[in-house]
């Protein structure tokens, strides 16, 4: 097999392991899981074998196919993957069989039958991979819409209690969002028909178009916008803290981790070289927002008491980061937020997944329903510490790597942003610690106690001055058990990839760097990239 | 010959259907009067062809008349099992279909 | 110039402690029987190797070797190259923390051994030796600041060690922030160098800092300052040192006293030639750490927990350090000098605490103690000799160390060196003062020990290591000043010492600074030793005894300044977020729903209203169609 029909096979593999897995009988729900988990791990395969099939130092666009589609629009079913799009297919490709184990035993309690689940789920993978492997602008809008069908149902069907309210607004803002970017793309076909004789949706033509400035401006705001809802942006945020709440863990780990990515991508795919006299316009306007972001998603965070919106929030704050590495035109601050979008991938699916599991065990989604959790589930806590140090970007971990060449990348250019960006990593260690000690700290209560235990009474934090001397040890016993082997299974990678990368990010770097260094000079930036 | 008489008479017809189909609750009624107003168009019709020569006014009027006829047929239908359940011919008191 | 022979191995110094680490953290309960063993192993072995590489370094020409590892990050015009540099000021403290960390770690195979938690603690110990050895063997401020936040984060798992205890759970937090407040600091100033320089290597700054405008080079020492500030627990980031010792005692002597509170002073030492052109930084650094001195000191003498007492001299000490580089190449190798020997002392009493907490249940109140000279002979005459050490005591290591600060203050020639030069000897006065305090309430008196409270001696694994301390202590600073000078090693990193002049002979400072220390011991004696020490602190008390209670408010200013407001606005941006942006939306939502459902209203099922409707819209299409051709 060729590998240029590897991304083909990326698409088809898990769509029509959808349909197998949605036609197996009701009954065979084993049958089904393994399926997922087969065809979700051949997925990896492919985008593993896809990386070694690129070629970091040649063309832009690699591994390409094209086939005529729609004739008469002049759209074609056009595939093919830069080092940016590459680097997103291997997060999908790993997080979603991490995801199918995870969510082994959680649909089986679902009001739906689990097949049902892990269908949606290989048809959300197949429509991931198109989003990112799609050169032809209007099939890239196909997919980005049709992604939200899988993902509506998710959440709708497989959430928590208030999952009807969350996926209808999820569903609702990113239609609002993909309806004014189908505008401004029969926009941009227009502008193609008028200046190239034929309309054409094709990447790398729309990319040697010379846009009248006006509009242009028109051209942008009308994807930005629904980019800017899908990698929430604030004030177009408030969809996100109830989809990541009500949707289940699982879904969750893919929302936050890939779909909201495709946000950010479509800034750099299609914002910066599309409409680059647009984007220098609008980028002050965009890294205000994206500062703001950092802080007011980070303070928001800390005042959450369901550790799954609270997750959302920090969410939003690393996206924050991610847009002002991606508006600070800079190689450095671009590479940095490409990286930065795989890291936060794992790093959050790894926060995900672990606190779902605490939320599995004790039934409940408030922080103040647990304590003490660390000295009864030792590896729980462990792999909490690892996410939560990740998620706030402590050197030795992944996000630290993108965190780091964000801001100093930023700094030359647009300094002031960047010191306001950086006090959000104090708000970054405030958050996570105080979920963390709140909930595995502290002596035991909450729902997890067990039964025939006397309560514990409920601790008085002791302030900075307080001489606690010898505290009484903790009496109350938690009735919890410690990570089993399949979750071990599931954050085992996950945090082998946040060391991992956290040492030798430069893997990664080399495949993402020469595609930021031809954005940014498609923008015009001084680009110190050297284009090796 | 003038047709203003024809065309008098038609906007009486169909002004006396019309108000008719408003005021009137009983369906029965209110049917006649819609095809009071048919009919009044058919004259129309027909004083405009005869006026002009032409049969396409006279081809429309017969067109009407079917579709009148067609109507009628379905429309009594509709009455009937209407009155059978409800026992009133009332379109007032039909009023199920709404917000 | 490149590495050869066992210089191009020293990369495994920070991989054996960290290797341990990893050891004990993944091999779970299989390692608890030999785990402390091997984290031993893994530092002893790591200073073995120190001493070897020092041995090499000191036969090299340069004095200097670079060990380039592999690329870390490299991004458009950003290269940063994962490499280490060693060098006279990275061996001393690579030996600094190599030896006391040794010694610490045999100290706590005696002192953890009843914890059913012992494995962890030592694979954490063991990751702060790592994270510790990597800040001051790194090539680059990138590798620096790796380091920074990484015993950043082995300071934190210690302090939350035993993590039921809500107070040490919140210390712990309170140190990783206060720590990440100063880390930022440091951040920025990685910024800053790269922004103008391109680099952050240390060769490469401190070549390209000379070309640099006067105002750039004071923002990146302010910064470095502030991180410096943060790690090394000196005024305004001074709060959380003394809450970190809810962490077991010998990660209060390692992290909280020896080594990590010590990196701000390498920092700065690392980045003099920045200093070099920034007198206005330097000059804040000074005032930072003669304002730090003085707030320890003072906070020092009214705590009744013997080990916040010492918390207290430490960020006290670390004042005189900062206080000495800030001084510039006059006070460099003297604000080292009293790094190392501190090291030796103030680790040797804090084991010494550990072992008498140990004899006494975990009690920390002096209040509680007295008479223990006797119970705990060892214990005592170790504690007596850093004591001695400590306050300066005629020919004891910090007698040498200190002196030399307060000689090199003096020697600056104008008004702040009074100054400066005063408020030294008034803190080695105080310095006195609360270790002699510490010292009656202790040792001497009549015993005031809780009911069923047998004192003991440690045992060996326990008392060795803190004769091992004591004798450093004593030996330290003579050793540093006149048998291995330190200002000699040193001389490659910060130049020829220049020959001083000074203002007043080396002979009168010594002098008075004696007869200070004698009076601050006299005032305690008076205060303290003459009279019985009540069981419970005195109530009625002056507000000078108060404000020094509650460590001169620093703890009530940030709450108030910071907590409090950051609590009101979170609170405010929740409440703006769920009803402001949140509601926004949904308020559009409702507003539509409810639109459409009024004009669902007008479905009435009434066929004669549509009726009507319908003639209405034929009448108005009629008449517009009139109006268009008629008009």
């Amino acid at each position: 097999m060729s590998a240029s029909f590897s991304l083909v096979a990326m698409i088809a593999l898990p769509a029509i392991g959808a349909a197998v897995v949605a036609a197996l009988p009701r009954e065979r729900s084993l049958l089904a899981k393994q399926v997922a988990l087969g065809v979700s791990l051949a997925a990896l395969l492919l985008a593993v074998l896809a990386t070694i099939a690129f070629d970091a130092g040649g063309e832009r666009f690699q591994l390409t196919t094209s086939v005529s589609w729609i004739p008469d629009f002049g759209a074609d079913f056009a595939l093919g993957v830069d080092g940016i799009a590459l680097v997103m297919l291997l997060l999908i490709g790993v997080l979603v069989p991490l995801v199918v184990a995870a969510s082994w035993h959680e649909a089986d309690t679902a009001p739906r039958p689990p097949r049902v689940f892990f269908a949606w789920l290989l048809l959300l993978e197949a429509m991931m991979v198109g989003v990112f492997a799609a050169t032809d602008v209007l099939l890239f809008y196909v997919f980005f819409e049709a992604m939200l069908v899988p993902m509506y149902f998710l959440i709708g069907s497989f959430g928590g209690p208030r999952r009807q309210y969350a996926a209808v607004k999820f569903f609702l803002y990113s239609l609002l969002g993909g309806l004014v970017m189908l505008a401004a793309v029969i926009g941009l076909y227009v502008v193609s028909t008028s200046q190239l004789g034929e309309g054409t949706f094709a990447f790398d033509a729309l990319r040697q178009l010379d846009i009248d400035p006006g509009v242009q401006k028109l051209l942008f705001l009308g994807f930005f916008v629904a980019f800017a809802i899908k990698a929430p942006l604030v004030p177009l945020h408030t969809w996100l803290p109830d989809s990541g709440a009500e949707a289940p863990i699982g879904g969750a780990v893919l929302l936050v981790g890939v779909l909201d990515k495709v946000g950010t991508f479509g800034f750099l795919r299609y914002c910066l070289p599309l409409f680059p006299d647009a984007s220098r316009f609008f980028a002050p306007f965009v890294l205000v927002l994206a500062v703001i972001g950092v802080l007011y998603a980070a303070l928001l965070a800390m005042g959450q008491s369901d550790m799954k919106r609270l997750v959302s929030y920090t969410s939003i704050s690393h996206f924050g980061f991610i847009a002002l590495g991606i508006f600070a035109f800079t190689t450095e601050a671009g590479t940095g937020a490409v990286l930065y979008m795989v890291n936060h991938g794992i790093a959050t699916g790894l926060l995900f997944l672990v606190v779902g599991m605490l939320i599995a065990r004790g039934g409940s989604r408030e922080i103040g329903d647990y304590g003490g959790v660390a000295k009864h589930a030792p590896k729980l806590a462990g792999a909490f510490l690892v996410a939560g140090l990740a998620s706030l970007a402590l050197p030795g971990t992944n996000s630290f790597v993108s965190e780091f060449l964000v801001l100093i990348g930023s700094f030359p250019e647009r300094p002031v942003f960047t010191i306001v960006a950086t006090v959000g990593i104090i708000l970054a260690a405030l958050y996570i610690l105080l979920m963390y000690q709140r909930t595995m700290h502290g002596p035991a209560r909450g729902v997890l106690l067990a039964a025939d235990e006397p309560p514990e009474p409920t601790p008085v934090a002791g302030g900075g001055g307080a001489t606690a001397v010898a505290a009484a040890p903790a009496r109350g016993v938690l009735r919890v058990r410690d990570l089993d082997r399949r979750e071990l299974a599931v954050v085992a990678p996950l945090i082998a990839l946040v060391i991992g990368l956290g040492v030798f990010p430069q893997p990664l770097l080399n495949l993402i760097e020469p595609a930021v260094s031809a954005t940014m000079s498609d923008v015009g930036a001084d680009s110190g990239g050297t284009d090796r | 010959m003038t047709i203003s008489y024809y065309l008098v008479l038609a906007a009486i017809l169909f002004t006396i259907g019309a108000v008719g189909v408003l005021v009137r609750r009983n369906a029965i009624v209110v049917f006649m009067c819609i095809e009071l107003m048919l009919n009044s168009v058919n004259l129309t019709l027909v004083t405009f062809a005869r006026a002009g020569g032409t049969v396409d006014g006279q081809i429309m009027a017969f067109f009407v008349m079917v579709v009148a006829a067609a109507e009628v047929v379905i429309g009594l239908a509709i009455i009937m099992s209407i009155y059978r359940t409800r026992r009133s011919a009332s379109v007032d008191d039909a009023n199920l279909l709404k917000y | 110039m490149p590495a050869e022979g066992l210089l191009a191995a020293s990369w495994l110094l920070i991989a054996l402690p960290l290797a341990g680490a990893a050891a004990l953290l993944l091999g779970g309960r299989r390692t608890d029987r030999w785990g402390h063993l091997l984290g031993t192993a893994t530092v002893v072995v790591a200073f073995l190797l120190a001493v070897g590489c020092t041995v090499q370094l000191a036969g090299l020409e340069e004095r200097a070797a670079d060990v380039e590892l592999f690329t870390f990050i490299s991004a458009g015009d950003l290269d940063v190259t994962a490499g280490l540099l060693y060098d006279p000021l990275s061996a001393v403290f690579v030996l600094l923390i190599t030896g006391v960390g040794s010694l610490i770690h045999v100290y706590s195979i005696g002192y953890m051994a009843h914890d059913p938690g012992r494995r962890r603690f030592f694979a954490y110990l063991n990751l702060f030796v790592a994270a510790m050895l990597l800040l001051v063997l790194g090539n680059s401020y990138v590798a620096l600041y790796v380091g920074w936040e990484g015993v950043g984060l082995a300071s934190y798992l210690l302090i939350a060690f035993w993590y039921t205890r809500p107070a040490a759970a919140t210390a712990a937090k309170k140190a990783f922030i206060m720590n990440r407040v100063g880390d930022v600091g440091l951040a920025l100033a990685v910024f800053v160098m790269f922004a103008q320089l391109g680099t952050t290597s240390y060769a490469g700054v401190h070549a390209g800092v000379a070309t640099l405008a006067g105002g750039t080079v004071t923002a990146m020492g302010l910064l470095l300052l502030l991180g410096a500030c943060g790690k090394s627990g000196q005024f305004p980031l001074q709060a959380w040192l003394p809450d970190a010792m809810e962490g077991p005692t010998p990660v209060s002597a390692l992290i909280h006293a020896a080594t990590m509170v010590t990196a701000g002073v390498y920092l700065i030492a690392r980045s003099a030639p920045v200093y070099d052109e920034t007198p206005t930084a330097r000059a804040v650094v000074l005032a930072v750490g003669a304002l730090t001195l003085l707030i320890g000191a003072i906070a020092g003498c009214a705590y009744d927990d013997i080990k916040k007492v010492l918390a207290y001299s430490t960020v006290s000490q670390i004042g005189y350090m900062f206080l000495a580089v800030g001084l510039g190449p006059a006070g460099y190798v003297a604000g080292l000098a009293h790094l190392l020997a501190h090291g030796f002392f103030k680790a040797g009493l804090f084991l010494g605490a550990g072992s008498v907490m140990h004899a006494m249940d975990d009690a920390v109140d002096m209040r509680r103690f007295g008479g223990l000279a006797k119970k705990l002979p060892v214990t005592f005459v170790t504690f007596g000799l850093g004591y001695l050490a400590l306050i300066g005591f005629p020919f004891l290591s910090g007698y040498f160390t200190k002196d030399a600060i307060i000689e090199a203050a003096l020697d600056r020639e104008d008004a702040w060196g009074w100054v400066l030069g005063g408020v030294a000897v008034l803190g080695a006065g105080l310095t006195a003062f609360y270790m002699t305090r510490l010292m009656l309430m202790t040792f001497f008196g009549r015993p005031r020990w809780e009911d069923g409270v047998h004192p003991h001696e440690s045992p060996t694994v326990m008392t060795a290591p803190m004769i091992v301390l004591a004798v450093g202590s004593v030996s330290a600073g003579a050793l540093l000043v006149s048998v291995f000078p330190l200002a000699d090693w040193l001389e490659p990193v910060f130049g020829e010492p220049e020959e001083a002049t000074h203002v007043v002979a080396p002979v009168v400072v010594g002098l008075v600074v004696t007869v200070v220390m004698l009076l601050g011991v006299l005032a305690a004696w008076l205060f303290v030793g003459r009279r019985e020490v009540p069981v419970t602190p005195p109530v009625r008390v002056s507000p000078v005894t108060r404000a020094a209670r509650n460590a001169l408010y620093a703890d009530a200013i940030n709450e108030s300044l910071f907590m409090r407001p950051g609590q009101w606005l979170t609170r405010a941006l929740v409440w703006f977020d769920n009803r402001g942006v949140d509601g926004a939306v949904n308020g559009l939502a409702a507003g539509l729903g409810g639109s459409s459902s009024r004009l669902g209203r007008a479905q009435t099922g009434f066929v004669r209203t549509y009726a009507l409707g319908m003639l209405g819209g034929a009448v108005v299409v009629a008449g517009a169609l009139l109006a268009v051709t008629a008009g």
